[in-house]
């Protein structure tokens, strides 16, 4: 059912309701926590990328004075991994590394200092294995598998599909286009590093806090190598400084923390280092691409073969589903009648990677927005025509059987194309300034939960006080996006109230409901579906009592704005609150939220990439390039998201503005790279990260395609703005020199590369052109839906 | 975050016990610490003992211009005073003004900039990962990974304002326990990444002296990856002297393209004597750019670092022509 806003609530561009706590420094990171007598915990690590662990002596480090505790791999030898399918790690290395940054041992001690000498102390005899530092490495060194029960090609996932008849769209196809394209790894790097708190409560009850966007699945890890009920344990997410996915896996540090503070019976705090971080990683996957596409004259896309090849690192993590949407999207936005994706997933001796902002899909996302650029110059069309012609129907099903409904993707092309004056300026700015343009989807939640199961993907309760003040009871943790904000806005608007007036409790196993994490852009959608069935639940049982109450009909008792409006009386919220409390008893009220089904497909591998709603964005960005340096100044970004509803204005223009920022960094310079199978340099100096001066202005357009099933029918905006803009960057860039940097990040040297390679009668492109020596197996066909057959 | 070790702070209160400090095993000075305190993090300097703090020392910042216009920079002015200060020349306040970032000018100085210690991408790491590479020569190892064939350290010099200092003639006044001594800039500094001030350790840098600019143009450009915050990768400092069309005097010296400011003699004595046209800038910065080898030992490639060398000269050199 479809409910409007008509309160004002929604639709305010109001601060968040922590916006003054954020500001001022008052909201409680995880490293703010301090308990009486704390012990300070420690990881030793590492040096070794690959290397069979002979010998760990701890005596002296035990022997340590201050020293309270120290673990090794044989202290937490149960397996895990967030994903079911990819129980691959332990907190702490068993006879194995796998990268440096492995989390070999570690001490709990009376202060940070002593923790430091004692990993220092601990001695580890190492015996070097051979190192798999690339994917060519991963084919070809095979005398020691990362995984010793993997395979030997390091092979960690393959996929193989075919939607509908690949050969027969080739086959009729007028022009056929070839490219690869290279898109390196970045990392999150968010401000705030992981840490985590862990005491014994008075109960005997183990109590973790975590700077983490998943407080549901770190509960249900630490029961499992814990070896704990889950009801003797509890929870809590602290706020994050900032997460964007790097806060969405269980982590060496929360399981340790939690083991020293059960072994010492004291309160323990771990927090990273910033190297730790880039060690911990789980951030951007490197993907090597391969697409094949071909296009009827008029530009219509016959059929695609998309190749991802991705460097996982060495660790499964969320990588069998990071290796889905590498290809599973690509259908949202244009119409693909048919369809062939093959990828590959290899294990590598570095930081295992995972989900950041666009988890999987910026990747494939860019080389596609450029791949389609360059086939309209082959075709003799403009950029905005080629899009337009293939553009994705609302309220239809895609050739992999993903549900599209509510879609404003014409609209957002229309808007960002008029904005920035596109068909004015595409081809005709002066030397050196261009302009390019790309599109984006990305998914309102993942359809289906991380583990199995048919209960709700997110719950929320409401309880009222005598006094009026609903409380909003959601495990949703706020990473920064405005969760919490977002909850006391819907039920705000549900019930006629401020959304500042009311409280909100969350991200806490012992107190909140289900939420299954702030992940795939699904807390709005599912929390806020979840936080509108409550609060409608709950006008229910107020109107009701008060028309009991005043025997009135009840068509004549509706809410207003902090008021019951009954008959031609205005009650106060309050007053109404305890007539209902008089005529029900305690006033709560709980709504659920679980996706629809048949939303999916039923082959193998469908289970990524189906989400109840798609969001969609257009990007136009403007460059001024230096010919002689290299450097590529963007000069303006126009960005039109189709955010279904702005439930906040002021928080959906933040995510686009802030996606944006962090767009900009992988498109220009962030890059997670490797000497060898060293990080490169990790710090927040040598890890490039965009300044305030290189933030150009960004003409932020909502469009509100009005979702039918999206709370008040609003979608996601926490990811999807960053996926249209590093491919803008990069057609942008060809439009100012002529030349293609088919790999992200555009870097200076690359651009050089490019115009060299023109001025010696080249195609003026730089960028991969051999793929790893691997083969795929025949890809396995799937049946189109119905309506396409 | 990373903890520093654990050390003792001297804060003395005149120069002679500033000296008598540094002359003590393990005693390294801070003039601002912007870059000793993450040194120190990441346990690049294991012989360290005692931080000798020059901040209570009085007199030993401030700008001041002698009668003759010779500007004077007590050693402990800030970065950002430098870059704000209404008397110092235009090519002092643009190197200064492209330090770091303003948090980091505002705590870091003049005398420390001047002295800042070399860089290398396999040194200014932290401690475990120098220990996954295996130490580098600088980092007590056997070897240096950027050219494993010579026993020399590569690391880089890093600072903007010794360029600029060096193209300016400026000296600079040493106090040290057999009294003082004034050096020029340039004699400052050897081309040796492990060791690369040419002075005792216990020799505190109290002064910078500049001779007025007069009617010479000068300049200062900097590459780096961010508008702030980063180190140079490359610095072109020039100062030329043009009567009519004439040059009649040239300086042009490079930064972070070897352990030491480069002086490129070679370019300073095509221009002079020449008129400054387009064929003699260009030709000046080609020899700019075959008088230096940049390693692969910072940010982005040395390839790419020894190219921009003739873009940044000839830039800065047409600048200072049509000024």
């Amino acid at each position: 059912m479809r409910i409007d806003p008509h309160h004002g609530v929604v639709g305010r561009a109001a601060p968040r309701t922590d916006a003054l706590a954020q500001a001022s420094g008052g909201l409680v990171y995880v490293d703010d926590l301090s308990y009486p007598s704390m012990l300070h915990g420690k990881i030793l690590r590492s040096p070794q990328a690959h290397a069979r662990i002979v010998s760990i002596d701890t005596s002296a480090a035990a022997a340590l004075p201050g020293v309270h505790a120290v673990l090794t791999g044989a202290d937490l030898p149960i397996a895990y991994g967030l994903l079911p399918v990819a129980q691959d790690e332990h907190a702490l290395a068993i006879d194995k590394v796998r990268q440096v940054g492995d989390a070999v041992a570690a001490v709990a001690a009376d202060d940070p200092d002593i923790a430091q000498r004692a990993v220092e102390l601990i001695d580890v005899v190492y015996e070097p294995l051979p190192v798999v530092a690339t994917m060519n490495d991963a084919v070809e060194i095979v005398d020691e598998p990362i995984h010793g029960d993997g395979p030997r090609n390091n092979r960690h996932r393959e996929v193989s599909l075919d939607f509908g008849d690949v050969d027969a769209g080739f086959d009729r196809a007028d022009h056929i286009r070839e490219d690869v394209f290279f898109y390196q790894g970045n990392n999150h790097a968010a401000l705030e590093p992981h840490g985590a708190v862990a005491l014994v409560e008075d109960d005997g009850r183990l109590h973790l806090w975590s700077a983490t966007q998943v407080p549901h699945y770190l509960h249900r890890i630490v029961a499992k190598v814990l070896e704990i009920p889950e009801h003797r344990i509890r929870v809590t997410a602290n706020p994050t400084g900032g997460g964007f996915g790097a806060k969405t896996d269980v982590f060496a540090h929360e399981l340790v923390a939690a083991k020293l503070a059960l072994a010492t019976g004291r309160p323990v705090k771990l927090i990273l280092t910033r190297e730790e971080v880039f060690y911990a990683h789980r951030g951007r996957h490197p993907v090597l691409m391969w697409i094949r596409t071909g296009f009827t004259g008029a530009g219509e896309i016959t059929a695609m073969w998309f190749r991802t090849y991705v460097d996982g690192g060495a660790y499964g993590s969320y990588g069998p589903a990071s290796l889905l949407y590498t290809g599973q999207l690509q259908t949202t936005t244009y119409r693909i009648p048919a369809y062939r994706f093959q990828g590959v997933r290899f294990f590598t001796n570095k930081p295992a990677c995972g989900p950041k902002r666009g988890h999987g899909t910026p990747q494939p996302r860019f080389g596609l927005e450029v791949h389609l650029d360059k086939a309209a110059e082959d075709l003799g069309l403009d950029p905005v025509t080629i899009r337009e012609r293939n553009l994705v129907h609302p309220f239809s099903t895609t050739v992999n059987h993903l549900r599209i409904t509510s879609c404003g993707l014409a609209d957002c092309i229309e808007r960002v194309v008029e904005a920035s004056e596109f068909r004015a300026k595409h081809r005709n700015l002066p030397p050196n300034r261009g302009i390019g343009l790309a599109v984006g989807a990305y998914m309102s939640g993942a359809g289906l939960p991380i583990y199995f199961n048919d209960m709700p993907q997110s719950e929320v309760l409401l309880k009222v006080d005598r006094g009026g003040l609903v409380t909003v009871y959601s495990m949703a943790a706020d990473c920064g996006q405005g969760s919490t904000t977002m909850l006391a806005t819907v039920v705000g608007e549900a019930l006629g109230l401020d959304a500042a007036d009311l409280a909100v409790v969350t991200a806490d196993t012992d107190l909140t409901p289900i939420d299954l994490g702030s992940y795939s852009s699904r807390v709005t959608f599912m929390a806020g579906n979840a936080a509108l069935e409550a609060a409608m639940k709950l006008a229910d049982l107020i109107l009701t009592a008060v028309a009991d109450e005043l025997e009135l009909d009840t068509d004549d008792v509706r809410l207003g704005r902090g008021v019951v409006l009954a008959g031609d009386r205005e009650i106060p919220w309050p007053d109404a609150v305890r007539m209902a409390e008089a005529r029900w008893g305690l006033l709560t009220a709980a709504g659920s939220y679980k996706p629809p089904k048949g939303i999916r497909g039923d082959y193998k591998g469908a289970g990524v990439g189906p989400s109840p709603a798609y969001s969609y964005s257009a990007c136009v960005a403007e460059v001024d390039c230096d010919p002689e340096t290299g450097f590529v100044a963007v000069e303006q970004v126009w960005l039109a998201h189709d955010i279904g509803r702005a439930i906040n204005p002021l928080l959906v223009r933040g995510q686009i503005e802030g996606s944006v920022h962090m767009a900009l960094g992988e498109t220009l310079m962030e890059e997670q790279a490797f000497r060898g199978a060293l990080h490169d340099g990790p710090s927040l100096l040598d890890y490039k990260i965009p300044t305030a001066l290189e933030m150009p202005p960004v003409e932020a357009i909502l469009v509100e395609s009005i979702d039918p099933e999206g709370p008040f029918g609003a979608k996601e905006v926490g990811q999807g703005p960053l996926l249209p803009v590093m491919p803008a960057v990069a057609n942008a860039v060809h439009d100012a020199l002529g030349i293609r940097v088919d790999e992200i990040p555009l870097r200076p040297d690359k651009i050089l590369a490019a115009l060299r390679d023109r001025e010696r009668d080249g195609q003026g492109r730089y960028g991969p052109t051999d793929l790893p020596a691997y083969e795929f197996r025949p890809p396995l066909p799937v049946d189109p839906p119905p309506e396409l057959r | 975050m990373l903890r520093l070790p654990v050390l003792r702070h001297a804060a003395p209160t005149s120069l002679d016990e500033a000296i008598a400090r540094l002359s003590e095993d393990g005693a390294m000075l801070a003039a601002g610490g912007t870059d000793l305190v993450p040194n120190l993090k990441r346990r690049q300097y294991p012989e360290a003992k005692t931080i000798v703090s020059l901040r209570r020392v009085t007199g030993l910042d401030g700008v001041s211009v002698d009668d003759d216009g010779t500007l004077r920079i007590g050693a402990m002015t800030t970065v950002a005073r430098l870059a704000d200060d209404g008397a110092v020349p235009e090519v002092l306040r643009e190197a200064a003004g492209a330090v770091a970032s303003p948090q980091l000018r505002n705590r870091g100085t003049v005398g420390g900039n001047l002295c800042v210690d070399t860089r290398c991408h396999w040194l200014n790491v932290p401690e475990t990962w120098r220990e996954a590479a295996e130490p580098c020569l600088k980092a007590g190892g056997e070897m240096c990974w950027v050219a494993p064939a010579k026993k020399v350290c590569w690391a880089v010099s890093s600072s903007d304002l010794a360029p600029a200092m060096v193209a300016l003639d400026a000296s600079v006044r040493l106090a040290g326990p057999d009294g003082e001594r004034t050096t020029p800039v340039a004699e400052l500094y050897r081309d040796d990444g492990m060791d690369h001030l040419a002075k005792a350790p216990n020799e505190i840098l109290v002064e910078v002296i500049v001779p007025p600019l007069g009617e010479r143009r000068a300049g200062y450009r900097k590459l780096r990856r961010r508008g702030s915050i980063d180190f140079p990768i490359l610095g072109v400092a020039a100062v030329l002297e043009i009567d009519g069309d004439v040059c009649t005097d040239a300086r042009l010296v490079l930064g972070a393209v070897a352990s030491a400011p480069v002086r490129v003699t070679a370019a300073e004595d095509l221009l002079t004597g020449r008129a400054l046209d387009a064929n003699v800038i260009q030709e000046a910065a080609e020899l700019a750019g075959k008088a230096v080898r940049p390693m692969s030992n910072t940010d982005l490639t040395s390839r790419y670092r020894k190219k921009m060398v003739p873009v940044f000269v000839r830039r800065l050199l047409r600048d200072l022509v049509d000024a």
